[in-house]
């Protein structure tokens, strides 16, 4: 354990501390910003440079945004009148050490505490692209295509414009000569 | 005897970093070395936004037909110096301006938003090879890298528009974060095209792979019609990414007074003002790292001049194009901007990765069939999208009913 570990770690449990226990909910969504991005520093800390870097993009840059863009459509900015813990705090212990148990009977068994452990390798990026072109091709073009079709979905229901809106849009210009003649109208001229 | 003159001022940075290096003992040479890298983008970049906000005022003044700033010169003398002494008589202004916060705001967030604005876009600056041997950190996952520093930006727009209380800058807040999320898909898929064609996310491996001429034109990606298409969409959502105009609906000054920054003064204001300009500088050298060959010449006989000469001339005709369209084009509306990126830029971008794996895919059989082929693969999108997004409506030449 070194120095930079250490100040990796501190700031990450206590920005997800605040994430958890801050009234107002946007500052949560900043607090757990900052917990992303000390998971991404603690991956490049440990040389998983792919990892840390797409954690950067696809968490900071996409899902703490979805988050702030989703609080503020739902109006849920304002602050939280009274205490933000809960009441069943028995219930969440429970929930708490079950999953606890779980991570220790995890790590217990994964190849990281076995004796025998392999030196670790230094993998590059284009050895996981290598990985995924190769070994994994099927579930990466399956993913892809996934998205891909989410992406123009997307797309296609934002085209589908119905008509009448578009007719009323362009009401107000489609014919600009009787707009005037009525505007002229209004217009008290000379006697 | 010439040859190796051109080398020396080719590496004269790197030179002199290495020698100023070796002043230090062993234990602090790290630490001495990233700080002078640190110190001479700060500077470069810095100095360079001072020059810059010059021309851009002096070039929209011509534009519109005035004379611009030409007044600030040395103080207690005649000397004007063509108002080139303007940028250092801002920045006195900016840090002795009063530093307002509304009441209503909220403190911390307030303070912090030109930061979490500044540093991540200064980051980008790393991985931009700026001249042979002259890149701050050899990442292998370079351009990864870039892209997902610079989405860090996007926050602090929130940050800043939500944390001031103020229902206009809430609003730059929320058109902000919607177009740079918009355009952020077609900017990396067209960046995407070269990886696909270089095979690496190394940005000197994408420098080296565009060395060399094909009798006199050199092989830059921008000359081949997958990575023409590709350029022109990674310089049109890098513009909107840095919220320039036509893209700056979150700025709005007509509707909606400043947007994000409204309430911002003083010098937080400038860190506002100089991020915008800094991400201009990253988008152009990446634009320039990806499609215009980085540090290499445009030409055999133009091999002397050095290769950081030309990397800041490629980022520099870059930044000409925005103040030259900034004084063109007027400024889009908020549903033509999410049309124009949703329903155009990104199948367009899509299609395009489609004709640079055909590229890649032809590269065996002779050149003029390829050409002939990719550039139907550009060309038909294009002609079929535009047709199709104009739908029925009817483009007539304009004519003026009140203005003659």
């Amino acid at each position: 354990m070194n120095l930079s570990f250490a100040l990796i770690s501190i700031v990450t449990i206590a920005a997800a501390t605040a994430a958890m226990s801050l009234r107002n909910l946007v500052h949560c969504a900043l607090a757990l910003t900052v917990t992303f991005a000390g998971l991404a520093a603690a991956y490049l800390q440990l040389d998983a440079q792919f990892v840390g870097l797409v954690q950067v993009l696809v968490y900071i840059g996409g899902v703490a945004i979805l988050v702030v863009v989703a609080i503020l459509l739902t109006r849920g900015g304002e602050a939280a009148q009274g205490s933000v813990f809960s009441a069943s705090g028995i219930v969440g212990a429970g929930v708490t050490a079950a999953v606890l148990g779980v991570l220790v009977w995890a790590i217990n068994h994964s190849a990281v505490m076995q004796p025998d452990m392999p030196p670790e390798p230094h993998v590059t990026v284009k050895q996981i692209g290598e990985t995924l072109m190769n070994q994994f091709v099927l579930p990466l073009e399956v993913t892809g295509l996934l998205l891909t079709a989410a992406l123009i979905g997307a797309v296609l229901i934002a085209m589908r414009e119905p008509a009448g809106k578009i007719a009323d849009r362009q009401s107000p210009i489609a014919n600009p000569e009787s707009q005037i003649s009525n505007l002229k109208s209004q217009i008290p001229g000379p006697p | 005897m010439r040859g190796s003159m051109i080398e020396m001022a080719d590496q004269i940075f790197v030179t002199l970093k290495h020698w100023l290096v070796e002043l230090f003992p062993p234990a602090f040479q790290p630490l001495v070395s990233a700080a002078l890298s640190v110190a001479a983008i700060l500077s470069l970049f810095g100095g360079l936004f001072a020059v810059v906000t010059v021309f851009e005022r002096k070039g929209l003044a011509r534009i519109q037909n005035r004379l611009g700033p030409n007044r600030v010169g040395i103080p207690f003398t005649n000397i004007r110096l063509f108002g080139f002494g303007q940028p250092v008589a801002d920045g006195i202004k900016a840090l002795i301006k009063e530093d307002l916060v509304p009441r209503a705001a909220d403190k911390v967030v307030h303070f912090l938003a030109p930061l979490a604005m500044f540093v991540p876009i200064t980051l980008t600056f790393a991985v931009i090879p700026f001249g042979r041997n002259m890149t701050v950190l050899d990442l292998d996952a370079g351009l990864l890298y870039f892209f997902a520093v610079g989405t860090g930006a996007e926050l602090a727009v929130f940050m800043a528009g939500w944390s001031s209380r103020n229902k206009y800058s809430l609003l730059g807040a929320m058109r902000g974060l919607a177009q740079m999320i918009s355009y952020e898909v077609p900017l990396i898929l067209s960046a995407l095209t070269v990886v696909m064609i270089v095979g690496s996310l190394y940005p000197v491996d994408i420098v080296n792979a565009q060395a060399g001429y094909i009798g006199w034109i050199p092989k830059w990606h921008v000359l081949t019609p997958w990575g023409f298409a590709g350029c022109v969409l990674f310089l049109i959502a890098a513009a909107a990414e840095s919220n320039r105009s036509p893209f700056d609906l979150p700025e709005g000054e007509s509707e909606i007074v400043a947007g994000y920054f409204l309430e911002y003064s003083g010098f937080k204001f400038a860190i506002f003002f100089m991020a915008e300009y800094f991400g201009m500088f990253a988008a152009g050298g990446m634009a320039a790292t990806l499609f215009f060959g980085g540090y290499n010449a445009p030409a055999p006989w133009l091999e002397w001049i050095p290769s950081w000469a030309w990397f800041i001339a490629k980022t520099m005709t870059w930044i000409f194009i925005l103040i030259w369209v900034r004084g063109t084009v007027p400024r889009l509306r908020q549903d033509q901007l999410m049309n124009f990126a949703w329903k155009f830029m990104l199948p367009m971008a899509l299609s395009n990765m489609v004709t640079a794996a055909v590229w890649h895919f032809m590269l065996p059989l002779p050149a003029a069939t390829r050409w002939i082929a990719c550039s139907l693969l550009v060309a038909g999108p294009y002609v079929l999208l535009g047709r199709g997004l104009m739908g029925d409506k009817k483009i007539a030449r304009r004519t003026y009913r009140f203005a003659q």
